[in-house]
């Protein structure tokens, strides 16, 4: 996708709340899902009514594409209904005397009716909510609720949709459908996205874009697997797990045994299980605990997956000084290691180093 | 029991000047109960106590000041007069303007309590969608508050109807065109001999009553119902 000017995003305010000071400075990409991840009270959601318009900041200035919706040195303030920006709230927040239906059409701009009902047609098949269009709010699930204002926000045809912690207060297995819904539909529009969170899963499944926030302001902010490779911010992303994420295609499935075979790139595959079309794309992500690291391949050995690597990078968790941390180079794509120091020193590692990488398991997202 | 044309007409009037009474007060009475619901400015202390004067103080001060104010030879009545050609005093509107400024603290109060407890977050939710001020207001606001504008406008309708201080001061006593059901009452009682009919007033006035608690019992359960048959 093409960074198109149209909707990259600028933001620089300043503003007191009480005790809380937000002052953030962003520059994000015009498409694609960007994650804002901190604690709660870091200013993640503050972030979100700001872009929204749904608080006015002290100052700052706030531009998507050419449009500027903030100056606070200019005076301009566009309110949130002139900005064309689509918000899905934590707790839904369905009209309750509106029918699903008529809360899905309340935002729908007027004059592109043709349009309009191919697009509804669309969104609510997407979301799995043709059933529920006769019903009431008060009768949804937490699940169905959601899916709603999903619809509901899309379907106001905005420049950028915001997210805010969609899934809370869901059970396990409606929290892994609601996800899967969301992926699928970050996929398929083609604004982008702004998904705010404090569930490092959820952001590994979706964000390609991630933003650290932490006490009012920006701590990081970077395509999501340069992040995640970053040593200095093992503190801050712990959640993380030193997650990395690699993204290939599939090349190959081997129905008998449901597996796949994925390519990073020419030089670098992987098999897993799973069940996906030649050439679909995904995104795999591996915890550092995964990944054990050999001097030569082996050989009699469960490991489905042996990629030759080059150490890259070599750090000590300030946390806890018994253990080695890798970074490891396979082509264009790195890869996090964690091994025990005693095993680092035996095996007498060092940057440069060609080794083996025994990838143990990978969770795979079709993109 | 077969009612006598004055009774009738007694009648008419009250159920005339009430419906007048409460259709002047509502626009208003939407606007200020928002207001005072949604926005904190300096002197809203002082705003609230005048609208709520006319429910403490006698209805006769109320009707004295409406004179001075609306009467022909006073503040507005005289612009009114002049440029309009309207006169109030003495005359059925102008029941129905006195009886409505009695009525209208009593429709703000309750719309008010009911606005305050509509979610702001669903206001600012429709916002997002490209609702303007008024679109959200008219769409969500409003339709969430209507329990508070059904039992608002039924208090303030009693209130009109039972009015009679205020409208006599400033509206007169006059058969035919101010004469409601309280004056009408209040006649009879002054003049011998009439305490049969008095007393058909009364029950009368009683069976009004009551017609309008359960039509606005049966309006509220309507809208419960069919508010809960939406949550299930």
């Amino acid at each position: 996708m093409a960074d198109t000017p149209s909707s990259r995003l600028c933001l620089d305010v300043d503003q007191r709340l009480g005790q809380f000071h937000l002052q953030a400075a962003l520059d994000l990409p015009g498409h694609g899902v960007t994650g804002i991840f901190g604690t709660s009270g870091s200013g993640k959601t503050s972030v979100l009514r700001v872009i929204a318009g749904l608080e006015r900041p002290s100052r700052g200035r706030f531009t998507l594409g050419d449009k500027t919706l903030l100056d606070t040195q200019r005076r301009r303030f566009v309110p949130p209904h002139r900005r064309r920006i689509g918000v899905v709230f934590q707790e839904a927040r369905l009209f309750p005397h509106y029918s699903v239906r008529r809360n899905l059409t309340y935002g729908i701009p007027h004059g592109v009716k043709a349009q309009a009902i191919s697009h509804f047609d669309d969104t609510v098949e997407l979301l799995g909510i043709s059933a529920l269009l006769d019903r009431m709010p008060g009768t949804l699930s937490g699940g169905e609720a959601r899916r709603v204002a999903i619809g509901r926000a899309l379907l106001s045809d905005p420049q950028l949709l915001l997210m805010d912690e969609p899934l809370t207060g869901l059970d396990g297995a409606r929290k892994a459908e609601l996800l899967q819904y969301i992926l699928r539909l970050t996929q398929q529009v083609e604004i982008p996205v702004i998904y705010v969170s404090h569930d490092p899963d959820e952001i590994t499944t979706i964000a390609d874009h991630l933003v650290l926030m932490r006490a009012g302001r920006v701590e990081a902010s970077d395509r999501l697997p340069a992040l995640l490779q970053r040593f200095d911010l093992t503190q801050a992303l712990s959640g993380f797990d030193a997650t990395s994420i690699l993204e290939g295609c599939v090349s190959a499935c081997d129905p008998d045994y449901h597996l796949i075979r994925v390519a990073l790139d020419q030089d670098h595959h992987l098999t897993l299980p799973g069940v996906l079309h030649e050439g679909s794309r995904v995104r795999l992500r591996i915890r550092a605990r995964d990944i054990a690291i050999a001097l030569t391949p082996l050989k009699g050995t469960s490991y489905r997956n042996q990629l030759p690597a080059t150490i890259d990078a070599i750090t000590t968790l300030p946390e806890s000084p018994h253990t080695v941390e890798l970074r490891l180079r396979l082509g264009a794509h790195r890869l996090r290691s964690r091994l025990t120091k005693q095993a680092f020193d035996e095996l007498a590692l060092a940057e440069g180093q060609e080794i083996v990488a025994l990838i143990r398991s990978v969770a795979v997202n079709a993109l | 029991m077969t009612l006598s044309p004055a009774e009738w007409e007694a009648i008419r009037l009250s159920l005339l000047i009430g419906f007048a009474a409460v259709a002047w007060i509502l626009p208003p009475g939407i606007a200020v109960a928002w207001w005072l619901a949604r926005y904190d400015f300096k002197g809203k202390a002082i705003v609230d106590g005048l609208i709520h004067l006319p429910l403490v103080l006698p209805p006769v001060v109320v009707g004295y000041l409406l004179l001075i104010a609306l009467g022909r030879q006073g503040v507005i009545g005289s612009w009114l007069y002049s440029v309009f050609g309207v006169s109030l005093p003495f005359t059925w509107q102008g029941a129905a303007v006195a009886s409505g400024v009695m009525a209208f603290p009593l429709l703000v109060r309750a719309l008010r309590l009911s606005l305050e407890a509509v979610d702001p977050k669903l206001e600012a939710a429709a916002s997002t969608l490209g609702a303007g001020r008024l679109r959200v207001f008219a769409t969500i606001t409003l339709p969430l508050a209507i329990p508070g504008l059904l039992t608002g406008t039924v208090l303030a309708f009693a209130r009109a109807l039972s009015e009679f201080g205020a409208t006599i001061t400033f509206a007169s006593n006059i058969p035919g065109e101010t004469r409601t059901l309280p004056l009408a009452l209040y006649t009879l009682i002054q003049s011998a001999g009439q305490e049969g009919a008095a007393a058909r007033l009364c029950l009368i006035s009683i069976v009004i009553a009551l017609m309008s608690l359960i039509a606005s019992e049966w309006l509220a359960r309507r809208t419960r119902l069919r508010l809960q048959e939406r949550d299930g």
